[in-house]
């Protein structure tokens, strides 16, 4: 029989949210975010009978600096849930196959929605922005504020989730936020896609207009060729040698 | 000597956007965008650093950081490719070919260093693995607050040697270039062009219907270009 979690004080939820910021700060390939897991989790450990290094408090931080990863924003929904799981005294076996059965569901969703969604889609209105003639500071502005409002919902909404429901928390990964958000976002990232790429072309360019239907024309068809080699080459990487070899032509003609 | 000094605080600012990348607060003030912005605002032409930023944020869109995949870092690489376009006047032929290429390169240099400091730490907690295992919070924080540091030194260190290597390097290269401007920003541009529009295709062509949304989008992105 578990307890029920206590209440977990203002200045303890702040400290976690805060080390969450720095869940990645250890990442490596031995523990991944490990140990940054047990860094998060510290504050709330606190708690346990015997308090800072009494003896369930460093039985709990050991468990918790084992292996783990997930996707950073979404590494909150873990951490609650372990803080929580600690303090109710669910067994170590219980917390262990919690941690091993969260970290692909946490990493795949996040990967979705933030890196394949969400980033895109404020990135490409950064550039929607620029290209309508935003001020450097409006452009910056635009983007980080909205991609943060984001990102730190998100990191806020796991922790309290993942507090309140423990280790039953995967329901709470069923929300329609995440299981039907990231089409949403893909679809509104396409069509600001389509928007912001011609108009930031336009705006890099500036006033060297009379070679600007010929950029659109080698752009469209890079894009294509990149499209069809998709997987087998990295434009960005093959961008280097294009510009090396355009630099070198350039210089020594 | 002042010519190192005035590397100073771009340095600065490298190894805090090198930092934002992965290990703290990844509020994507790393960006080509904001971090180009800001390079160029540091040097004193902010508009400088955004053009070079969006052509920057074109090729990161490429490369989104997937779990423990490899990709570029692109916050220090940023601000040593804003600074570089950013400190040439409008007139400079080669200022975003040269400035974009240096910036490339210094993020696939980035890349490796991120590995290279994952391999360190995973190292050092190797070492500490006795420690963690007996729930030592002195362990716990010291590899945490060691891999931050260790991450905002490699991206301080990267943005100083790289700006110490591409400032000369661009200098001499800005002396015998031949082509026009237009050029040179053309075929940038269409390079970035290129690797962001077959990036976004990547992201969004296996999302139903999101085709169309970007099909719409290209006819009003391309009506407001013909328009203004």
């Amino acid at each position: 029989m578990t307890a029920v979690p206590p209440r977990l004080p203002w200045g303890t939820r702040i400290a976690m949210l805060v080390r969450l910021l720095a869940v990645q700060g250890s990442w490596n390939y031995e523990m991944m975010l490990g140990n940054g897991i047990a860094f998060a989790v510290e504050p709330a450990l606190r708690l346990l009978p015997g308090g800072k290094n009494g003896e369930a408090y460093r039985a709990a931080l050991a468990r918790q600096s084992g292996y783990f990863n997930a996707h950073p924003y979404l590494a909150g929904v873990a951490v609650g849930a372990l803080a929580s799981a600690e303090l109710a005294g669910e067994s170590p076996e219980r917390i262990e196959r919690f941690r091993t059965a969260c970290c692909g569901p946490l990493g795949s969703v996040g990967d979705r929605l933030v890196w394949a969604g969400w980033l895109p889609a404020c990135s490409l209105l950064a550039l929607a922005a620029f290209g309508f003639g935003l001020s450097p500071a409006g452009v910056v502005f635009v983007f980080l504020g909205v991609y943060n409002l984001g990102h730190l919902a998100l990191r806020v909404w796991g922790l309290t989730v993942g507090y309140r429901d423990g280790l039953r928390v995967a329901s709470a990964l069923a929300t329609p936020v995440l299981r039907l958000g990231p089409a949403h976002v893909a679809r509104a990232a396409a069509l600001l896609a389509g928007i912001a790429l011609p108009l930031a072309v336009r705006g890099v360019m500036g006033p060297a207009l009379e070679v600007m239907e010929l950029v659109f024309g080698a752009a469209a068809l890079g894009a294509v060729a990149l499209t069809r080699l998709h997987g087998r080459i990295e434009g960005w990487r093959s961008s280097i040698v294009l510009l090396a070899a355009f630099i070198l032509f350039s210089v020594v003609r | 000597m002042t010519h190192w000094l005035a590397l100073l605080p771009l340095t600065l600012l490298g190894a805090v956007l090198g930092l934002d990348v992965v290990s703290f607060p990844q509020a994507m003030v790393s960006r080509p965008i904001v971090a180009a912005t800001l390079a160029g605002a540091l040097v004193g032409a902010p508009l400088r650093g955004l053009i070079c930023g969006v052509t920057l944020e074109l090729f990161a869109l490429e490369t989104l950081p997937f779990g423990a995949s490899r990709y570029p870092e692109w916050g220090s690489a940023s601000v040593v490719g804003g600074a570089i376009f950013a400190v040439q006047d409008e007139a400079t032929a080669g200022a975003m070919a040269i400035s974009v290429f240096c910036a490339l390169v210094t993020a696939s240099i980035g890349g490796w260093s991120m590995i290279e400091h994952r391999k360190l730490l995973g190292r050092y907690a190797g070492g500490m693995r006795e420690y963690l295992a007996r729930g030592s919070s002195t362990a716990v924080t010291r590899l945490q607050l060691r891999g931050l540091t260790f991450d905002l030194l490699r991206g301080g260190l990267l943005t100083f040697v790289a700006l110490a290597v591409f400032s000369p390097l661009s200098t001499v290269l800005f002396a015998g270039w031949t082509f026009s401007s237009e050029v040179s920003r053309g075929v940038s541009v269409a390079l970035a062009g290129a690797v962001g529009a077959a990036a976004v295709w990547k992201v969004v062509h296996t999302t139903k219907g999101a085709r169309w949304y970007l099909l719409g989008g290209f006819v009003i992105g391309a009506a407001l270009v013909v328009a203004t």
